[in-house]
């Protein structure tokens, strides 16, 4: 049980590039931190910093507001699973677990090694492969050694590198939910790391979410997704990603984009006086229902776009629908540098809508988008900032969220203590 | 891969053409060593009569003091140097694999290089040299040429060995509350065990068959290896070939080879390491 604290943490690798460049974050007692961000933005390296593995140049790491700089990995007192697990080959599967207590003679008898071991195999239901090798397990059994071994003993907080990307997409959700469980029940600090937006979102209590070194945002996972900071965060959570249209603005609040003009309500229109007449709108693509499905009365209020759609895919529960446009020379290489900073595979400038399963449109056809103005954001192409933020909803999405989180936890930990 | 039957048959042929390929002459030396004096030129593959008649002479009769020196000579020189050799080689081989420094990849091509240098173009001066100084016909006089052959070669394969351990485990165990030196004493001590292993009983096999410095930097049974000792066999009389007891002694002394395989063969064969990492 520990609070971590970071306070303006820069780290320069050997060729003075900060791979970590001046990042602040708080993490309470008991709290489920995600940093997230594509690779090479230093998640591993904040990481590495907290455990002790890497050295800090710059700045201070607090746990439970003792400074731990220049302590040993040992003496920080922290576990860590790695994200290639970090086996012991040599070991038995009982042997890695136990390995953390085995260090510590004095503090656990061989009795209390076993019942420990035991407890944790169980956990994770390890129970029958006590007795073999790493290398005969499969890749799903493995992490869960890694994890044995974090957990078997009282560590002041877990960290996660990557702990689920080696697994297969089924199985790496059962993890996920496992991970979040386990979490809640034993109520540890854990500071998680991943590229996926997805564990970030539904793991996470809070998410910090990094680009290049520099924190980007550090909120909870709804205000991520309801009011990102900057288009950068806007465009990384949320699956399919936030659609980014180039569009001018006309005055008033009428925006006018490839696939036709929109007025956005007054509150947002006014954020945007003083603004650059061109301007990226951001419009998750779930945001985007078909015209053709809604009645007149649900018609009102909407602003319509109308495009061809270029490819439509059923999923069961939704079908997308992919339009293509041509973008704006001037808005085209601010969307490009996006896209590289997001790891994307290439230039995106299509419009993805998540569409009713119901929904007829086919190849080809020119479909009527309605959305409500009010989901749309707006980001000034020139800093990336997002210009129709609420701070004040913000605010309280957070607090709303901080709330939810304390409550989840007590009644975990009462669960936990009743039995 | 799913082999078909034909395949199979191919393959299975293949192994039976290999392996009597490589076993036929040790076959043959093993037959030839079981022949008696007189059966030695039977004209047949097979002894007509198995006779220990070879064994006795080199252990226990004429040829006893020219063997057994020889194979105490073959066994002290050759440990004596593997062992040297696998000191040395572990400590350049992790510096290489770990560490960055200047001129890494000169040590470790240079070591490469002096692999493939002919022996026989150094005998003749090593030899005036050795007399000069005084190391002909000594222990320490092939313990050092015996260095310049398996000390590289030592370094080439332990340096693979090492780059293949996953390092990443030190810092694990030192998260899980291990000391620097406890990291390494309980988790890669064992996992570079296998390729130490390894690597000494392949610089064992060289020393062990070196022929060459052997005969030409000794002179008596003070210092000659058995493999040298081997050309000063005579028959049981003046006018016998000496086949039979040579191939004895040469039996003799592949016997501890196979023994050590045999022994470390999983050792040599299985990468110890795999499992440590996802897979
Ligand atoms: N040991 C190192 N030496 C030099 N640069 C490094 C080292 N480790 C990481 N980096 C650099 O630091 C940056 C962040 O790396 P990392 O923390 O591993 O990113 P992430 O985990 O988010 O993918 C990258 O640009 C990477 O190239
Ligand atoms: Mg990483």
């Amino acid at each position: 049980m520990a609070e971590i604290a970071l306070s303006n943490i820069v780290k320069r690798y050997g060729d003075g590039f900060p791979a970590v460049n001046n990042i602040s974050l708080h993490i309470d007692d008991g709290e489920f931190v995600i940093l997230v961000g594509p690779s090479g933005s230093g998640k591993s390296t904040v990481l590495r910093m907290i455990v002790g593995l890497e050295d800090i140049t710059e700045g201070d790491l607090l746990i439970d507001g003792e400074r731990v700089n220049e302590k040993a990995p040992r003496d920080r007192d922290l576990a860590m699973v790695f994200q290639n697990y970090a086996l012991y080959p040599h070991l038995t599967v009982y042997e890695n677990i136990a390995f953390p207590l085995r260090l510590n003679k004095d503090a656990y008898s061989e009795e209390e090694v076993r019942e420990r071991v035991q407890r944790a195999a169980q956990l994770l239901e390890l129970g029958e492969h006590l007795e073999r090798k790493p290398a005969n397990l499969s890749g799903g059994q493995r992490q869960r050694v890694a994890m044995g071994r974090a957990i078997v003993r009282d560590a002041k907080a877990f960290l996660f590198d990557e702990p689920l990307s080696n697994l297969d997409a089924k199985l790496r959700g059962q993890m996920r939910t496992e991970i979040a469980r386990m979490q809640r029940n034993l109520g540890v600090t854990t500071v998680y790391v991943t590229h996926d937006q997805t564990e970030a979102m539904t793991l996470g209590d809070k998410v910090a979410v990094l680009k290049r070194g520099t924190l980007q945002q550090y909120a909870s996972p709804q205000e991520l997704y309801r009011e990102p900071i900057n288009i950068f965060v806007a465009g990384f959570i949320g699956s399919p990603a936030m659609n980014f249209l180039p569009v001018t603005q006309l005055g008033g609040g009428q925006l006018e984009s490839a696939f036709g003009s929109f007025t956005v309500p007054p509150e947002q229109a006014r954020r945007l006086q003083g603004a650059p007449e061109l301007l990226i709108a951001g419009i998750r693509p779930e945001a985007l229902q078909d015209a053709d499905l809604l009645s007149p009365e649900e018609l009102e209020g909407r602003a319509l776009l109308s495009a061809q759609v270029d490819q439509t895919e059923w999923l069961g529960s939704e079908t997308y629908a992919y339009l293509p446009f041509e973008s704006d020379p001037a808005i085209k290489e601010a969307l490009e540098e996006l896209d590289r900073d997001l790891d994307g595979e290439g230039m995106r400038t299509q419009v993805v809508a998540a569409l009713d399963p119901l929904s007829r449109v086919r190849e080809g056809d020119t479909i009527s988008l309605a959305f409500d103005p009010a989901d749309v954001m707006v980001f000034d192409p020139e800093s990336g900032a997002n210009l129709t933020r609420d701070e004040e909803r913000a605010a309280e999405i957070t607090a709303r969220a901080e709330d939810q989180r304390r409550r989840a936890l007590e009644r975990a930990q009462a669960e936990t203590a009743g039995r | 891969m799913k082999m078909t039957p034909v395949t199979r048959i191919l393959w299975i042929v293949a192994f039976a053409l290999i392996a009597l390929w490589a076993l036929f002459p040790v076959v043959w030396i093993l037959s030839l060593s079981l022949k008696s004096s007189s059966d030695v030129s039977n004209r047949q593959f097979w002894p007509t009569e198995i006779s220990w008649e070879n064994y006795q002479l080199i252990i226990d009769g004429g040829a006893r003091d020219l063997f057994l020196p020889a194979l105490r000579n073959s066994i002290g020189i050759s440990l004596i140097a593997t062992l040297i050799a696998v000191l040395l080689a572990t400590l350049a081989a992790y510096a290489i694999a770990r560490l960055d420094f200047p001129g890494k990849n000169f040590v470790l091509y240079s070591s490469l290089a002096i692999t493939v240098f002919p022996v026989i173009s150094i005998v003749t001066p090593l030899f005036n040299l050795w007399s000069q100084i005084g190391l002909y016909d000594t222990w320490l006089g092939l313990i050092i040429p015996y260095l310049s052959l398996t000390v590289p070669i030592s370094i080439w394969t332990l340096t693979s060995f090492f780059r293949e351990i996953p390092w990443e485990l030190e810092q694990a165990a030192q998260v899980d509350g291990a000391t620097p030196f406890q990291a390494f004493r309980k988790v890669i001590v064992p996992l570079a065990l296998p390729g130490v292993f390894t690597t000494a009983i392949i610089a064992f096999f060289i020393a062990w068959n070196d022929f060459l410095y052997g005969i030409s930097l000794t002179s008596t049974s003070a210092a000659r290896p058995v493999p040298a000792a081997l050309s000063f066999f005579t028959g049981a009389s003046q006018f016998e070939e000496p086949a039979g007891s040579i191939a004895a002694a040469s039996i003799v002394v592949t016997i501890p080879v196979i023994i050590i395989v045999l022994l470390f063969q999983r050792q040599i064969v299985s990468g110890l390491t795999s499992g440590a990492v996802k897979g």
